[in-house]
């Protein structure tokens, strides 16, 4: 049987950032799903989650989770990402002096997400929505 | 087997909230405030010190598994902190000493 949960996340609002990451991750828990598969889950929607709060004009995070493998994929409304390649690299990040002051802004989120997941597939471009999709196989 | 609790008796934290999670299992120390950083290499189990007090660090926290928080040099934590972390019952600490000082009376408890 497949699980399909859809989160909305939105935009500067720090006070609930984290909690769909949460969420997702008590579901898994629920479902069985092994320890370090829960962990890798959690981190990477975290920091998609959290990337969506501060970068972006809001947006969703779904999640699917087959017999096979679990996927989490994050949309969100823009501005998107002028230089993806660059925004890959470890410690690129153009996050604001005041969420940095917050630990925020250390450029580790995408390449976290990266190390995370078995699949990982970005697309955007500035103007546009910024797709990210994250597969954990079981 | 190390719990949260001989840790705050041990290094004379203050429990400021999440008491329902004293019993947690401590399995080594971590410390660091940039949070994705944290996220990337912390470990279950983990006593995590941070200067970071606003209420993404409980999520933090939670989503890395850390057995509690640990906030030094008596920082003033935001009230909404504390809601969460007794929500989420994670133990939210607190001390006089800095983060150096706590990892070094923590690694002689370890020790025993
Ligand atoms: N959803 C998004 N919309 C627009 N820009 C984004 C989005 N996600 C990431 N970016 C851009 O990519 C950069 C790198 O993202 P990454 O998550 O790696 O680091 P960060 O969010 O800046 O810092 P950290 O995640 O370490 O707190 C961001 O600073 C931002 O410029
Ligand atoms: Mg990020």
């Amino acid at each position: 049987m497949n699980i399909k949960l859809s989160y909305d996340i939105a935009k500067s609002d720090f006070s609930k950032a984290g909690e769909a990451s949460s969420n997702i991750k008590k579901v898994l828990r629920q479902l069985g799903i092994p320890a370090d598969i829960i962990k890798r889950i959690a981190v990477s929607t975290y920091e998609a989650e959290m990337n969506i709060v501060i970068h972006s004009d809001g947006g969703r995070i779904d999640l699917l989770v087959t017999p096979e493998k679990i996927q989490v994929k994050a949309v969100d409304k823009g501005p998107g990402i002028k230089d993806v390649e660059l925004a890959m690299k470890e410690g690129f990040s153009t996050a604001p002096n005041e969420v940095r002051e917050m630990g925020f802004g250390a450029g580790m989120g995408l390449p976290n997400m990266k190390r995370c997941a078995d699949e990982f597939h970005i697309s955007s471009s500035l103007g546009n929505p910024t797709e990210i999709t994250i597969i954990v196989n079981i | 087997m190390l719990q949260v609790k001989s840790v705050v008796e041990k290094l004379q934290l203050e429990i400021i909230a999440g008491a329902g999670g004293l019993e947690t299992e401590v399995n080594g120390m971590y410390i660091g405030d940039l949070l994705s950083w944290v996220m990337a290499n912390i470990d279950k189990g983990n006593c995590w010190v941070t200067i970071q007090t606003h209420v993404n660090v409980i999520a933090v926290a939670l989503l890395g598994e850390a057995s509690c928080v640990i906030i030094p040099e008596n920082a003033e934590i935001d009230e909404n902190t504390i809601e969460k972390a007794n929500a989420e019952n994670i133990p939210l600490l607190r001390s006089s000493l800095s983060a150096y000082e706590i990892a070094l009376m923590f690694s002689k408890l370890e020790g025993n």
